[in-house]
């Protein structure tokens, strides 16, 4: 008995000194405890922390700012692009001075054979801008009084109002033009928004196209997952773990892989034509590849463990006893599916579906492998514009409708099911 | 099996007086009733049951006793593998479970969650096709039979482990159903709740007049609510008796140490006289018991007392059932004392004393003698 009565006698004075502590002098104690954990806590996550500071946050600012940043004119031009600032009278096209500007701008550009990325920028705003500039380049004088007239001489599209508003709108530094662009809209010189002609209007029908395949996907993912999680959930332990795995095999395997996979199944005389020749059910090859079946086939049978993952983990916490409940208050048992497992599993449906849709709105490689032109997704643009054109200024502005179209949906939403209401594997 | 043929013997004469009187009382017979899951070991072993109409009956016993499997099979989750189970004299054979109209509240309440108090209790309604105005009224009423109003829109979640286990209770009844079944609904309450609930419960259940069948492991639970408390052991029911009748006279070991605090003292008998027989204890010495389960002269038998039915002070010379007991160790209850002794070279035999002011509190290693009364000295088959 002496020792723990004198065990608790020596803190006593210690504890009597704290309690005369300020509540200041109190708190500056916590704070500088504190302190040492929080160092420690942020110098565990800082690894994690500037590697996706420089592999996702500034890539996806610099797309974001390239999108509307335009210095690529005002680079070799940068005489006429600072004169665009005299250009009043938007109704006409500009007076000598500015001409004077772009007759230099040409032959400073001629010289350091930079001539090709103005005309590579003009092109995209003007017809054939590229002959444009290249033609004038080519014919043009060393000397002229006039130059407004002596270039209008050799290039008549020199005394439209449409050039020079596309000469103008080139100049940057910021620019609305991809944007618009990418939304089938263009902005005259008058600086009114009008929709683009039509031969040049793809991009809302490319976005609508990449919304209705991954919706259409989701839809097919979750009609098919669905009793496939349900199976996975309920099944005892060991056959389950034998169809989780068959779930998975294909998860773990390279998606070019799996789709070259589906291009060999799926042509004309491919194992799924040919059984269904043999079969007897169809008569000819019916053509499954290069067109919208082939993509809606291969991305349902790729983002399926995406859909199946979360429901099933949704499902598995859901005791048999709901059910029990329900029928033994007299539902039957689709009554009781229904209106008490169903609502149940709508936290694994919402994240099942908002996972695959946002993957499928960004597949790129199974449409180009799988689909024909007409069913190429937003994201083998943005590849075109950066490998192909190298439109940068492009590719970003696409890039940034299609994160900008996800932002609204995830935050649609998450006003809908609520963002902690989801449950993922 | 003869161990299992003797037991269930007990059970069916327990039941067979109301079934003597009036065959119409009977809600609900399990009629040779067996389970297996894996065609190997019986989790019910040949369960003969008659359940009174508006009785309250408590299947009590240990985890894997069998137990919620029979109400399991009354309630249609699980088939029998052999015999009938009648409700209102028609066989459930074929009947689904949301077909019998037998109220059921789960352990761990089963509400369901994305929907309100109200729509959980409307729910059976709901089902049933009743009107939607009849729906409301109802589910109020029933909510406020369990004292829940104003918590109609609220969600499970947002109460506590009593409300929601009222609510439950409010669900199974609201359908009017003849037969309410509860799996351990109290289990997860702590005890002051699940002391006031067992009260309530009680009352409800003499209210309505609705037939109660009840699972537990807990004894007091058991003692406290019940008509009549069906002892299950083994898959088999060990006895079927009124709480007193459980307490006061045991039929075998198992019951006698399941339900209540128990001493045993081993022993073999050497005479049966009627009701009462003689034992001579392990140590040699011989007392008078009371002949409740015992095989005739010459067998083993285990004599069981209660705690509080043996006497250790005030004891005369020539009482004739007294042991010598030396004290172990005292622990002071309050209103009680408990002593632990060694009593006839047996040890840990507790007795409960009275405490009183006046009177000292034994002494460890003081040497004394402990004594009862024959008919409180049970003679039961052997452990």
């Amino acid at each position: 008995m002496t020792v723990p009565a004198s065990a608790s006698a020596v803190p006593a004075p210690a504890g009597s000194a704290q309690h005369n502590d300020s509540p200041a002098a109190l708190k500056q104690k916590l704070r500088r405890a504190e302190r040492v954990r929080k160092l420690r806590a942020m110098g565990l996550i800082a690894p994690l922390f500037f590697f996706l500071l420089i592999t996702f946050v500034v890539p996806i600012l610099d797309m974001m700012r390239r999108s509307v940043h335009d210095t690529e004119l005002s680079t070799v031009w940068p005489t006429v692009t600072a004169a665009m600032d005299s250009w009043k009278d938007r109704g006409n096209v500009p007076d000598e001075a500015v001409f004077a500007a772009l007759a230099k701008d040409l032959r400073a550009a001629g010289e350091t054979k930079t001539l090709a990325v103005a005309a590579r920028r003009l092109n995209y705003a003007v017809d054939n801008g590229r002959s444009l500039v290249f033609g004038t380049a080519r014919r043009l004088p060393v000397d002229a009084t006039n130059w407004k007239e002596t270039l209008i001489g050799i290039e008549p599209r020199w005394g439209q109002v449409a050039t020079w508003n596309a000469i103008n709108q080139a100049s940057g530094p910021l620019t609305t033009f991809y944007l618009l662009a990418a939304l089938d809209r263009e902005k005259l010189a008058d600086g009114s928004i009008v929709k683009a002609p039509e031969q040049s209007s793809i991009y809302v029908d490319i976005l609508e196209r990449t919304f209705t395949v991954s919706l259409s996907v989701t839809l097919l993912c979750l009609v098919l997952g669905f009793p496939v999680a349900y199976l996975l959930a309920t099944l005892p332990a060991k056959h389950a773990n034998i169809l989780m795995i068959l779930v998975l095999l294909p998860f773990w395997t390279s998606l070019l892989v799996r789709t070259a996979a589906w291009v060999v199944l799926l042509q004309e005389q491919g194992l799924v034509n040919e059984l269904l020749l043999a079969l007897g059910i169809i008569e000819k090859p019916i053509r499954m590849i290069y067109n919208r079946i082939g993509v809606y086939i291969a991305m349902t049978h790729i983002l399926l463990p995406f859909m199946i993952l979360p429901l099933y983990s949704v499902m598995k916490g859901i005791k048999p006893h709901f059910m029990r409940a329900a029928t033994s208050l007299g539902a039957t048992p689709t009554e009781a599916f229904v209106r008490v497992y169903l609502p149940m599993t709508l936290p694994g449906i919402g994240a099942g579906a908002l996972l695959t849709f946002i993957l499928a709105l960004g597949y790129y490689i199974t449409p180009a492998l799988v689909g024909g032109a007409a069913d190429q997704m937003i994201s083998f643009f943005i590849a075109f514009y950066t490998s192909d054109t190298v439109n940068w200024g492009m590719a970003s502005a696409l890039g940034a409708v299609l994160l900008v179209a996800t932002l609204v949906l995830y935050s649609l939403y998450n006003r809908l099911v609520g963002i902690s209401n989801m449950r993922l594997g | 099996m003869g161990k299992a043929d003797r037991m269930s013997a007990i059970a069916t004469s327990g039941a067979q007086q109301p079934t003597a009187s009036a065959a119409s009382d009977t809600i609900v017979s399990f009629r040779g009733v067996q389970k297996t899951y894996d065609g190997e070991s019986l989790v019910v072993k040949n369960l003969n049951l008659e359940i009174r109409r508006g009785e309250f009956l408590t299947m009590l016993g240990p985890s894997g006793s069998g137990k919620t499997t029979s109400l399991m099979m009354l309630a249609g989750f699980e088939v029998p593998t052999h015999g009938e189970i009648l409700f209102d004299g028609q066989s459930l054979r074929n009947t689904p479970p949301h077909k019998r109209n037998i109220g059921m509240v789960f352990q761990n309440y089963a509400l369901f969650p994305h929907m309100t108090v109200e729509e959980n209790v409307a729910f059976p309604l709901s089902v049933r096709r009743v009107p939607k105005h009849e729906q409301k009224d109802l589910a109020r009423k029933a909510l406020a039979m369990v004292k829940l109003e104003g918590k109609e829109s609220r969600h499970p979640g947002q109460l506590s482990g009593g409300q929601q286990q009222r609510v439950a209770l409010a669900r199974a009844l609201v359908f009017q159903p003849k037969l309410v079944l509860m799996d351990e609904p109290l289990g997860a309450l702590d005890k002051q709740l699940r002391e006031h609930m067992q009260i309530e419960i009680k009352h409800i259940h003499e209210r309505l007049g609705v037939t109660i069948v009840y699972v537990t492991h807990d004894q007091s639970e058991a003692l406290t609510m019940s008509d009549r408390i069906a002892v299950f052991n083994d898959g088999i029911i060990q006895q079927l008796d009124s709480p007193t009748g459980l307490y006061e006279t045991p039929q075998n070991s198992f019951v006698a140490h399941f339900i209540g605090e128990n001493n045993i003292l081993n022993g073999e008998v050497t005479a049966v006289d009627g009701a009462f027989c003689k034992v001579r204890l392990n140590g040699g010495h011989e007392v008078t018991a009371r002949a409740i389960n015992i095989k005739g002269v010459g067998s083993r038998t285990s004599l069981s007392f209660r705690p509080e039915k043996v006497h250790i002070e005030g004891i005369s010379a020539d009482h004739p059932n007294q042991l010598p007991a030396r004290v172990e160790e005292t622990i002071y209850h309050g209103d009680h004392v408990r002593v632990r002794m060694t009593v006839a070279g047996s040890e840990g035999f507790t007795v409960k004393m009275r405490f009183r002011a006046s009177r000292p509190i034994p002494v460890p290693g003081e040497e004394m003698a402990v004594a009862f009364a024959a008919e409180d000295c049970l003679a039961l088959d052997p452990v």
